[in-house]
């Protein structure tokens, strides 16, 4: 791979040393462990959590003779990942052996793609904020096969070997290394995550192990020369990728002021210490030996295979982002929160139809989103359907409550569930904009304190003391404006 | 191309092979005689001829998503050397 550099240094990335500022490069592998029942070459099941050695058949161990077939739905799912990444479809690609050896590993190789894969390059785009889009390149992205797992802690003199994942179809996705801070490192992966979840070829589930990231980093002075990297492998959480980026770019840097060199190596991060640590020493630097798998012919497709993938793909979020702003009227903000998930962006959308979208979104982000949250529930298990949450919204649409009141009515629906307008009509909660009932409650007040109507003519603000009783006497029921306009009226105010 | 004495002990490190000292020499001369023989083929004028995958026209065969196989984890370890609860045992290999 040459390297491009395609970005303008950015002075707010700059991390400051003794010897002056200095810009760190991110390149990223992403694995991404594809969504089929089977896995890659084998018809045993991918199902996560089966007892050990449950999900293996005869070609996952290696037994003599077995030969792989390939999974056609996995071939489909790298395609479509490949166009969801606006990527070059490679309708030739070719499988090859990465040859090492590990008990996790039984053949002694790894079903991979090597100079040919399946997907060549695309392109993601992160919303940096005020920083605006950036777009970041991808590489490549090839099928290849998972290793099983290894256990450590069950004895002291061995290691267990299950080989359920062994053979599960894996989508590595390659980036330039077009990163320039551990912020963007971080959009980069939730942004791939929330990719492949609209897909449905990823279910992006990192504590599970279904994606994880070798992270590349190296530094140097801002728009000189590519500095040597080093590999951070396995990284399993979006946090983690930040905090092991920002780590090992001071680590580099202090070793280059010192006058030092940095070896390239495989380095392995730690949550609990915060650091990065050497891997693999240099001496033995790995030696693949790729040669192309003999049990497979290369693998091709045509155009109509790909036009028919591409036609039954999902609206993505940065369509689906640009079709709410503008059908809605969302803001960029509103807009960037409700499509990273796509079930929220459908519940959203439930809840738009036919309504005022701006309202729609300022319910159901901040006072639904902020609910499920705080109890940690997901909008799948929300107590509040979108019909429900559609309702309230059209009862305060039609001034029948007030915001104040709709939120006791949410809290009501959360709690009890119900029909909303049913709800507001058998216990009373509909707003009062008879104007003269609310005339009436404001004589009341202003004859009953006559101390504060003087005070009032001096001091403005008091106008929220009146507001308050004229609520506190009507339950909240009156209509904030209709009360707001009969004080200012009867107080000579304005 | 050729192979020296260093290569051929680092080939059969890379293969798990065990070469003996004495073996070396023996080796390396077999090596390089292969390697001669198949450098012939550069003598070949391939421009413009695409690499042969397959001598007869032969498409990929490919599998339907199904689960057909597995859930027999005893059979998968019967014949291993040592093993536990469907688990292969194996000498500890963490650093």
């Amino acid at each position: 791979m040459t390297l491009v550099d395609t970005r303008t240094p950015n002075p707010a990335y700059f991390i400051g040393g003794a010897t002056g500022d200095w810009e760190v490069i991110i390149g990223m592998e992403v694995h991404a462990q594809v969504i089929s029942e089977s896995k890659l070459f084998s018809g045993a099941s991918t199902q996560f959590g089966n007892p050990p050695n449950a999900n293996v058949s005869f070609v996952d161990a290696a037994m003599p003779g077995m030969l792989p077939v390939i999974n056609e739905e996995c071939v489909r799912q790298a395609v479509r990942t490949g166009l969801g990444l606006k990527a070059k479809i490679n309708k030739h690609s070719v499988f090859d052996r990465k040859n090492y050896f590990y008990p996790d590993q039984p053949p002694g190789y790894q079903i991979s793609q090597y100079l040919d894969p399946i997907v060549g390059e695309g392109k993601v785009l992160l919303d940096m904020g005020e920083d605006g889009e950036v777009e970041i390149g991808i590489e490549r992205l090839h099928l290849e096969t998972d290793a099983g797992k290894l256990i450590h802690d069950q004895d002291p003199n061995s290691s267990f070997v299950d080989l359920n994942r062994a053979g599960v179809a894996l989508m590595e996705i390659v980036s330039k290394p077009d990163l320039r801070s551990s912020e963007e490192a971080k959009a980069y992966l939730s942004k791939l995550r929330t990719i492949l979840r609209y897909l449905g070829t990823c279910d992006g589930n990192m504590e599970q192990g279904s994606m994880r990231a070798d992270i590349n980093v190296s530094v140097r002075k801002p728009g000189g020369e590519f500095g040597t990297r080093c590999e951070i492998k396995n990284v399993n959480s979006v946090r983690f990728a930040g905090q092991a980026i920002e780590f090992e770019a001071r680590r580099q840097i202090d070793i280059l002021e010192d006058g030092g060199v940095i070896d390239q190596e495989t380095r392995l991060y730690d949550p609990k210490t915060g650091e990065t640590r050497s891997m693999r020493s240099k001496e033995d630097a790995q030696d693949y030996r790729y040669f192309p798998e003999p049990d497979l012919l290369p693998l091709e497709f045509d155009d109509a295979f790909i036009e028919h993938l591409a036609k039954d793909l999902p609206e993505l979020p940065d369509e689906k982002r640009h079709r709410l702003m503008e059908t809605f009227g969302l803001t960029h903000y509103d807009a960037s929160i409700l499509v990273m998930d796509r079930a929220n962006a459908d519940f959203f959308e439930e809840v738009a139809e036919g309504r005022d979208g701006k309202l729609c979104a300022n319910w159901v982000i901040n006072e639904l989103f902020g609910r499920l949250n705080k109890e940690g529930h997901d909008v799948a298990s929300s107590p509040v359907s979108a019909k429900q949450l559609g309702e309230i919204v059209d009862l305060i649409s039609s001034d029948a409550i007030s915001g104040k009141i709709a939120k006791d009515l949410f809290e009501i629906v959360w709690t009890e569930g119900g029909d909303p307008a049913k709800i507001v009509e058998d216990r009373g909660m509909k707003q009062v904009t008879d104007t003269g009932a609310i005339e009436a409650v404001v004589d009341e007040i202003i004859a009953n304190n006559p101390d504060q109507v003087e005070k009032v003519k001096n001091k403005p603000g008091l106008l929220g003391w009146f507001v308050g009783q004229v609520m506190k006497q009507t339950q909240g029921k009156a209509n904030p404006q209709a009360v707001n306009q009969i004080l200012k009226d009867k107080l000579g105010l304005d | 191309m050729s192979v020296d004495a260093d290569t051929v002990r680092r080939i059969g490190r890379l293969a798990r092979i065990r070469i003996e000292e004495n073996d070396v020499e023996a080796l390396k001369g077999e090596l390089n005689t292969i390697l001669g023989f198949v450098e012939q083929l550069n003598e070949v004028d391939i421009d413009g001829v695409e690499p042969m995958t397959s001598v007869t026209p032969m498409q990929l065969r490919r599998r339907e998503d199904k689960v057909t196989a597995g859930g027999h984890p005893e059979r998968i370890v019967s014949n291993a050397p040592e093993s536990e609860d469907n688990f292969f045992v194996v000498p500890k290999v963490v650093e």
